[in-house]
């Protein structure tokens, strides 16, 4: 019964979202657009001939940016802008008063997104694999569930770390400052912009500690078929979902006490 | 109008959104850290490229950090200036406010494009100019008045073809009202500004040359430090600077034929 009411729920939203993003469709052409900066960052290593010093051929490195730009595709998120503008606008109020967390709204807004964008990447892709035919793979059913669901819990650790951080609006007016910040080394250490592999000793000692690599590097390695560990990948992801999570359920409840509705 | 009327005009804009941002002073500070990690970030990446090889697209690493500089300048001067003000412009016609603009007795592209300015975009340029020094420093420039005046022309050059871009695809919002992930279109492509012209493949070249000057906006000022710049390289900055002042102009007069306000 509860698990009945809980699946409708969240088709509906699912449904509601979908056809509000289809909406939308140019601006999230132009988002997925604006996300092909890994090619750029390809054409500078094989042009440079960089990949030999990290024995990665020109192939697998241009599957390896290829499978960075899809992962980043489907794990974008956004949640604290909108959130921010919703609450300095009063709009969370209403939502707050529903049985129903907002931050499912969001992340009904998010998948909806996802699948409408999903063309998209796909039609840019297409015109990848036109430019770099050589580079054309089918990967295994089971590694390609595998990365499918690894990028999904890369979504899912974004998801989470930005939604604590849209729960700071309840203290301050620009949480998507504190965003903005923590993008730099999500950019930068993720694996967006060069494969972890390359990255000096003195940061691949400490790196794997962290988030980043597990954002885009390691679902993107294990789609593209290079070398990476994979059980030991996604336990990272889930032990930094089991560690994020708890974090965000009290910052929210310490967030809707402070809340005072502004605006309206 | 005349001239002196203009500028009484602009220290009142100065005033008015240095007032209103001072507001959120932290914010300013979390920016700086922002300006900060994100050159930090971007120096990584490029000693990352150089880590096994001395020289991209025939640039030393040393050479490559006068366009990081240069590039982080025009970050500044973008984050100052065309961002607050041309996302400004979204919402003065979605909202349909754009008709106070017109009716004032003022050019309006001045009012839009000079409303608004964010002071931390301030330290960010302030932090280009030290690395631009210290550039300087390590690769043994030696200024002459002839050196400065050019290195000053191509840079002026710059921000007026960044401006003419960032108006460009503002003024389109005039038709297609949510221009606003057409900007993070630009912005990821301004990216490319980072590196060498060199550093891509011929294609690619072509393209950041002829459709998308950005490989004038960075590469020819930092050629011009070097004392590598030909000539006619620099001639051709200033026409196209010139050509797209122009243009952006015109197109905005042009615009403004086809604006039916909102709302009311």
């Amino acid at each position: 019964m509860i698990s009945n009411l809980i699946n409708h729920k969240i088709i509906t939203l699912l449904k509601v979202q979908y056809s509000n993003m289809l909406e939308y469709r140019v601006e999230i052409a132009l988002w997925a657009i604006s996300g092909i900066i890994p090619f750029f960052m390809l054409n500078i290593w094989t042009n440079n001939n960089l990949n030999e010093s990290i024995n990665v051929s020109d192939i697998m490195l241009s599957r390896y940016f290829l499978c960075a730009f899809f992962v980043r595709q489907f794990s974008v998120v956004w949640v604290v802008f909108s959130f921010e503008e919703d609450s300095l606008l009063g709009k969370v109020s209403p939502y707050l008063i529903q049985p129903l967390n907002p931050f499912f709204r969001y992340f009904a807004q998010h998948l909806a997104e996802q699948i409408t964008r999903f063309p998209f990447a796909l039609i840019i892709a297409f015109f990848f694999f036109i430019f770099n035919p050589e580079s054309l793979w089918i990967p295994n059913l089971g590694i390609l569930l595998l990365s499918i669901v690894s990028t999904f819990l890369s979504f899912l650790i974004q998801f989470l770390i930005q939604s604590i951080v849209a729960c700071l609006c309840f203290w301050t007016e620009k949480a998507s400052s504190i965003e903005r910040l923590l993008f730099i080394p999500t950019l930068f250490l993720s694996g967006l912009l060069a494969p972890v592999v390359s990255f000096p000793a003195y940061v691949k000692s400490w790196i794997y500690l962290t988030p980043f690599p597990y954002l885009i590097d390691f679902p993107a390695n294990l789609m593209s078929g290079n070398e990476t560990n994979i059980s030991g990948g996604l336990s990272m992801q889930i032990l930094w979902i089991f560690l994020l999570f708890p974090l965000f359920k009290k910052i929210w409840t310490e967030g809707t006490k402070k809340y005072t509705a502004m605006g309206s | 109008m005349n001239l002196r009327n203009y500028l009484k005009v602009y220290k009142k804009f100065l005033h008015t959104s240095l007032a209103s941002e001072l507001e959120y002073k932290t914010n300013i500070l979390v920016d700086l850290i922002t300006a900060i990690l994100s050159l930090v970030g971007s120096i990584f990446l490029l000693s990352i490229f150089f880590q096994n090889s001395g020289y991209i697209g025939g640039w030393k690493f040393e050479q490559a950090l006068i366009i990081q500089a240069i590039y982080t300048i025009l970050n500044g001067i973008t984050n100052t200036w065309f961002n607050p003000n041309l996302t400004e412009i979204v919402k003065h016609i979605r909202e349909g406010t754009l008709d106070f603009v017109l009716l004032k007795p003022i050019d309006s592209q001045f009012f839009i494009s000079l409303k608004k300015i964010n002071p931390s975009g301030f330290l960010e340029i302030m932090l280009g100019f030290f690395l631009l020094l210290f550039c300087i420093r390590i690769n043994q420039i030696n200024l002459s008045l002839s050196f400065l005046i050019l290195s000053f022309i191509t840079i002026i050059c710059s921000i007026c073809i960044l401006y003419s871009l960032w108006f460009f695809i503002s003024t389109t919002t005039i038709w297609f009202v949510k221009t606003w992930n057409a900007i993070e279109v630009l912005r990821s492509f301004l990216y490319i500004g980072r590196f060498p012209l060199n550093s891509f493949s011929f294609s690619l070249r072509v393209f950041f040359s002829i459709f998308i000057p950005i490989a004038f906006i960075t590469t020819i000022p930092s050629e011009v430090f070097l004392g590598l710049s030909q000539l006619w390289k620099i001639l051709l900055e200033v026409i196209v600077a010139s050509v797209f002042l122009i243009t952006s102009r015109k197109f905005w007069l042009f615009a403004l034929r086809f604006y039916s306000s909102a709302s009311s």
